[in-house]
């Protein structure tokens, strides 16, 4: 087992962050040379196109002082402190206590351009006793630093969803920082289907006793894309549970992955279950999947605590097989490869997504459905 | 009526002791209606025969001819024989997770019927194929041969002949890992399928456990890569009270 590569400093002062060299533990798979305007401390006027879906919610411009006092968690790196600096306002999008939305809320981003770059910021708060759903979209062109806050507040639910499917020419990093508190629950799930580069990082942090978190993920890398997402579960809490899964699909030459999963479980956080787990499906020759859990615990005191990585090549044995009841070649890859991603997939509660999720896991198989013939 | 002809069928299969020729000229005809029995003791090159028909990449038709009613099947793809009517009852089937046996059976029969069943009365039609072969319900929602046990495989295979409804069926060691009442549960649905009088069936088995159960017509042994003896029922019984010697001994 590794020591927990991720550093644990989170911070807003961009000196806490030099530009990396790539030899640190955090940037050494990263793709610097795409990631390259995005490490630089210049300030941009740029923003992507805001759509939004929010059954009477409203998203609300704050300033950075109150992003700073909202935020889940401060940025964990050079990316996400510039994201922070950068883009002087945040948007908040608050769900009233004990409200219930079971309609998903939807933002949908969208990128104009590569030029100029883009600094950005969303909170979402669900408050007290509140249920919802969020669902961000990041579509279009752009070089983009986002950072995305999600806080759960005591007992309330929140599945969040974050899509990124960017025109092949884009570049996304940022964070993902995600707090849940006592008896809340959140479900997340991050997928990634499109871009040059995307570089997402997700931190979770419990804020009291009996946190409910899955960390879900789902991307699939073609020929010259670069996906590399990191989670950073810090269980510092008692009795909470951390459920992370990750599932790739990587196709074409030079078709890279990384993921690197980090537990800690503080002294304090007895009686946590936590379990992580990062599975790669290799449809041809060309792609490299890197895959790196971490796991360290501090306490004698754990429900359970495990973590697991498979890597392999696609199964032609369960082409044939499929093939041999009459299954076309075609049809079959998309059975096989819709099966690998089920177990995220099935996860995603709201039925429009997961369709779409299915159509362009499917189109990125260069499937075509017969009723659009 | 129609006829599976497999004329002088050589077959290789490569290895990493380079390409290895398992069949060696297999000739067989079977006309729908029949039931046919190739025996044989392991190794003879029954399930080569079986993979081959169904067009496994790894094995390598080297000499001669498979045609259904006249029709190349060599020429055709995995699945374009399946929708021709060939069904291979496999000894091992694979697990495919995440793939629920419903979804799975219904793309299947979509093909192979060329369109998709009316839903209500699909699931009507699969529940019942389920209840006849004693598929307990929720394997429906179940990954497709994930952690069945070897009996579950075996009754999930019949499932889908019957749901398929195949014009030529091979089944390869389909007894083998059955209890005593699986083995009935599965020779009752080969039974039920055979009824219909529209399919030829070749049963592949070493032992004689099957024919007990599902009576045949023509029962072949196969040895090195050919069929060395043919008859009627009364072979399998020899084969039962005597085993393969006779035959094995006669070519070695």
């Amino acid at each position: 087992m590794g020591e927990v590569s991720m550093s644990s400093l989170r911070s807003y002062d961009l000196a806490d962050f030099p530009i990396p060299t790539g030899r640190e533990e955090v940037w050494r798979f990263a793709p610097r040379k795409a990631l390259k305007p995005l490490l630089e401390d210049v300030g941009s006027d740029g923003h992507l196109e805001w759509e939004t879906t929010l059954a009477g919610l409203e998203l609300r411009a704050i300033d950075a002082d109150e992003a700073r006092a909202r935020a889940a968690s401060a940025p964990v790196d050079r990316i996400s402190a510039l994201a922070a600096a950068h883009s002087g306002q945040a948007m908040l999008l608050e769900v009233p206590a004990d409200t219930n939305h079971p309609e998903p809320l939807l933002i949908d981003l969208r990128g104009t351009g590569r030029e100029p770059v883009v600094w950005g910021q969303l909170l979402i708060e669900v408050g007290r006793g509140a249920k919802a759903t969020v669902v961000v979209r990041h579509t279009g062109t752009a070089q983009y630093a986002g950072n995305i806050s999600v806080v759960v507040h005591d007992g309330g639910s929140c599945e969040f969803v974050s899509i990124q499917n960017w025109s092949d020419d884009s570049v996304h990093a940022g964070h993902i920082a995600t707090r849940v508190g006592r008896d809340a629950r959140l479900r997340s799930v991050v997928v990634t289907l499109g871009g040059e580069a995307v570089r997402l990082v997700q931190t979770v942090d419990y804020s009291g006793p009996g946190g409910d978190v899955d960390v879900r993920g789902l991307y699939f890398a073609d020929a010259g894309q670069r996906f590399e997402h990191r989670s950073f579960v810090d269980h510092a809490q008692p009795h909470c549970r951390s459920n992370v899964v990750f599932k790739g699909a990587l196709q074409g030459e030079g078709a890279r992955s990384v993921w690197v999963g980090d537990v800690l479980i503080q002294p304090t956080a007895v009686g946590t279950q936590t379990y992580e787990i990062n599975r790669n499906l290799l449809l041809d020759d060309g792609a490299r999947a890197d895959s790196v859990p971490n796991l360290e615990i501090l306490t004698g005191d754990v429900v359970g605590a495990g973590h697991a990585s498979t890597t392999g090549r696609f199964d032609e044995e369960q082409v044939f097989y499929l093939r041999s009841r009459g299954i076309t070649e075609q049809e079959a890859r998309r059975l096989v490869v819709l099966g690998f991603f089920a177990d995220v997939l099935d996860g995603i509660d709201v039925p429009m997504i997961r369709s779409e999720l299915m159509r362009a896991v499917e189109a990125e198989l260069g499937y075509v459905h017969e009723a659009e013939h | 009526m129609s006829q599976l002809i497999i004329d002088n069928l050589h077959v290789e299969v490569e290895s990493d002791a380079g390409a290895k020729e398992i069949l060696r000229g297999v000739n067989l005809t079977v006309d729908t209606g029949q039931t046919h029995a190739i025996m044989g003791p392991n190794g003879s090159g029954k399930s080569t025969l079986a993979y081959a028909l169904a067009g496994h990449p790894a094995y390598t038709v080297t000499a001669g001819t498979v045609t259904l009613d006249g029709e190349d099947v060599l020429a055709m793809s995995v699945d374009e024989r399946a929708r021709a009517g060939l069904f291979l009852a496999m000894q091992y089937p694979v697990e495919v997770p995440g793939v629920s046996v419903s979804n799975f059976l219904r793309s299947a029969v979509t093909a192979v019927r060329g369109e998709a069943p009316a839903l209500r009365g699909w699931l009507k039609e699969m529940r019942g194929a389920m209840a006849n072969l004693s598929v307990d319900p929720s394997f429906a929602e179940r990954s497709v041969n994930e952690g069945f046990s070897g009996g579950e495989r075996k009754r999930h295979e019949i499932l889908q002949m019957e749901l398929l409804n195949p014009r030529f069926a091979v089944l390869d060691e389909t007894d083998s890992g059955l209890d005593v009442d699986a083995l009935k549960v599965v020779s009752d649905g080969v039974n039920r399928v055979r009824a219909g009088g529209e399919v030829g069936v070749v049963l592949i088995t070493h032992t004689t456990r099957l024919l007990r159960q599902i009576p045949v017509e023509f029962v072949h042994v196969m040895w090195q890569g050919r069929i060395v003896a043919e008859g009627g029922p009364g072979l399998a019984d020899e084969i039962e009270a005597n085993g393969y010697e006779q035959f094995t001994g006669a070519t070695v």
